[in-house]
């Protein structure tokens, strides 16, 4: 299946802003965070958004999805 | 020698300094300019009489090294709500008047209609000089023309012409420690300023001292780990300032909350165009910089400056704010457009919010298409600035323009314009708009930190569940911020960071030589609330004008079609405490 993934503020360094990216059926959202490096690197995962909403690095994920994901940001 | 009052009466062209009323003592910025002005000024008064008073309280921290504690708060009846009004600033003036010793500049009566004045502040001393040659000037004019009187260090307060025209979408302009502006931005107090006579006040620099320190120790040791826990959050110590407030449009777009088109939608397709992260590599790229304090001692950083493809300096102090008005709301997608359009407000001294939703609702009027940047300047230079009729009909801000031209789709509460976050979509802030005793304030009661950001845990904005309980927490906790003279983002450690809050009770303990608890503050916030709330209800505001606009009931907001659907038991549940 096709996953747009989105990646923001720091995420963006060394690595793409936004992709069409392909995933086997049943794949979660985690395994995706997993995958980018996002775990180990400086800056912890802040938001995780599926289609504009908040869920759980567990969300499982389906055809079409955009998965957004932030490290924590802050503003007014 | 103790603080002291400095009262000046605009009708009889006096001042007096008088002692600090015991009642007083313990209050600072927010606390103390509504307080004044509940004590003081006539609920029923106009605002642009000469029973109204402007008042001016730097925070209980102001003037000590205590990081972020540079805000100043501007207290009056608001001219756009109807109702009390503060409005805080970074900027030089807390730190100047703290260490001068003025806990509060009241102003009240009125000139002779025409005339305006210079109030030069210095130790027990005001200076009340008419100021021919200043009348009609903007705000980098006015500060030119006092730096070079004085001492550089000197503060600086001033409106431009849609100030000294009364506009209800005029501000009060500070200067900050780079000598650009930073402003009072909502509620119309450059009208007020405007009515009063007064162009221009100064605080002299030269003869100011250290605020005193009751335990000394005590105070360095809570402000280093104050300090430390402003560094250590993710969003304060690193979001903040690589990327500026500007963050915030992705996020919010992503979100589905980021007004576009006059709160038509909830994503604009030119995010990217106008984000944080496109502003930060456009900053790398032609130069500037990325990281500024808005008031000295500030740790976060968080603003900048702003530099056009040449090179040339083009804005500062470019917020989230500013963006998105005339970004998605306006249909903007040039970003150094949105920079011109933001310095020549600077100099004007227009609230960012209140002028881009106006020219917003004159692209329903057929007044200009969306997307039209140079329009848009155009009708802010040419016609807001110079007071033509269109001029004052758009300086009247959202609520009268919609009036005048007979719109339904009115995006305000209270007379104020809503900022940068649809509350259909973010409901916890929408619970913020419509109790808030200043109108539309997303700073009032920050619940976007909640439901977006994951601050302080996370609560679904599509969702009514526990938002009037998270709005009602929040507008309380800044309410007492807003006492100290912080900046409101130390909210982001506040809520995460559990040394954060007592550090910052332990300083005002050590500079004021008592024993606040966490209950203390806590209540403090709350007595501000039921103050202001008083005094609202008194000027004629009830429970009715706790809502939200009527379209958003039923108007579906793109893409999660989220409607505005609690009712008017739970808003009023809000003042249950």
């Amino acid at each position: 299946m096709t996953i747009t993934v989105k990646l923001f503020a720091q995420y963006r360094e060394g690595r793409f802003k936004e992709e069409q990216r392909a995933y086997p059926e049943g794949t979660c959202a985690k395994e995706v965070v997993t995958e980018l490096g996002i775990y180990e690197g400086r800056f912890p995962l802040g938001v995780l958004m599926l289609n504009g909403r908040h869920q759980p690095e567990e969300v499982e994920l389906e055809e079409g999805d955009i998965l957004s994901l932030f490290p924590k940001v802050g503003g007014g | 020698m103790a603080d002291q009052i400095y009262r000046v009466n605009m009708s009889t062209l006096t001042f007096t300094v008088e002692e600090v009323p015991t009642a007083w003592m313990g209050l600072g910025g927010r606390g103390l300019t509504s307080t004044i002005v509940a004590a003081e000024v006539d609920p029923e008064c106009h605002p642009l009489g000469p029973n109204n008073k402007l008042v001016f309280a730097p925070g209980l921290l102001s003037g000590t090294a205590a990081a972020n504690s540079g805000r100043n708060s501007c207290g009056a009846k608001s001219p756009l709500t109807g109702g009390i009004k503060e409005s805080n600033v970074g900027g030089t003036s807390a730190g100047i008047m703290a260490k001068l010793g003025v806990k509060a500049l009241i102003i009240e009566g009125q000139p002779t209609e025409g005339k305006f004045y210079h109030l030069h502040v210095s130790k027990e001393k005001v200076e009340i000089v008419e100021a021919p040659e200043l009348v009609g000037k903007d705000n980098y004019e006015v500060l030119d023309a006092m730096l070079e009187k004085y001492d550089k260090k000197v503060a600086v307060m001033s409106i431009g012409r849609p100030g000294e025209m009364r506009m209800l979408l005029s501000n009060i302009s500070v200067k900050d420690p780079k000598g650009k502006l930073r402003s009072h931005g909502r509620g119309g107090m450059g009208a007020v300023m405007g009515s009063k006579g007064i162009k221009c006040i100064t605080v002299d620099a030269e003869s100011y001292k250290e605020t005193t320190l009751a335990d000394p120790e005590k105070f360095k040791e809570a402000s280093k780990v104050f300090t430390q826990a402003l560094k250590d959050n993710p969003i304060s110590g690193e979001g903040l300032p690589a990327f500026g407030t500007n963050v915030l449009v992705n996020i919010i777009n992503e979100a589905g909350g980021l007004p576009t088109r006059n709160f038509r939608e909830g994503q604009f397709e030119f995010a990217e165009n106008i984000c944080g992260e496109t502003m930060a590599e456009n900053i790398k790229a032609r130069g500037g910089d990325t990281t500024h304090g808005c008031h000295a001692g500030c740790v976060i950083q968080c603003s900048q400056t702003y530099n056009d493809k040449e090179g040339n300096y083009l804005t500062s102090g470019f917020e989230y704010e500013m963006i998105w008005a005339y970004g998605a709301n306006l249909g903007i997608k040039d970003l150094d457009v949105i920079a011109k359009i933001d310095a020549l407000m600077d100099d004007l001294g227009v609230d960012a919010i209140e002028t881009g939703n106006t020219l917003a609702m004159a692209v329903d009027a057929g007044i200009l298409a969306y997307g039209d940047g140079a329009k848009a300047y155009e009708l802010i230079a040419n016609d807001i600035a110079k007071g033509t009729f269109l001029g004052r009909i758009l300086g009247g801000g959202v609520g009268n323009f919609a009036k005048l031209y007979g719109m339904v789709r009115v995006p305000v509460v209270k007379n104020q314009s809503i900022p940068a976050y649809d509350p259909r979509a973010i409901k916890g802030q929408g619970v913020t708009y419509a109790t808030s005793t200043m109108g539309a304030d997303h700073t009032a009661g920050y619940a976007v930190a909640t439901n977006i950001l994951n601050s302080g845990g996370h609560i679904d904005p599509l969702t009514k569940e526990g938002q009037v309980a998270l709005a009602r927490n929040l507008q309380i906790a800044t309410a007492a911020v807003d006492s100290t003279g912080m900046c409101i983002f130390v909210a982001f450690p506040a809520l995460d960071d559990p040394k954060c809050l007592p550090a910052l009770i332990d300083m005002i303990n050590a500079r004021f030589g008592v024993s606040l608890t966490g209950d203390d503050v806590v209540n403090l916030g709350k007595n501000i609330l039921k103050l202001e709330r008083a005094f609202n209800q008194r000027a004629g505001l009830t429970s009715a004008d706790d809502r939200l606009p009527e379209f958003m009931k039923y108007e579906a907001l793109p893409p999660h079609n989220a409607l505005w659907d609690f009712t008017n038991e739970e808003i009023d549940a809000f003042w249950d405490f």
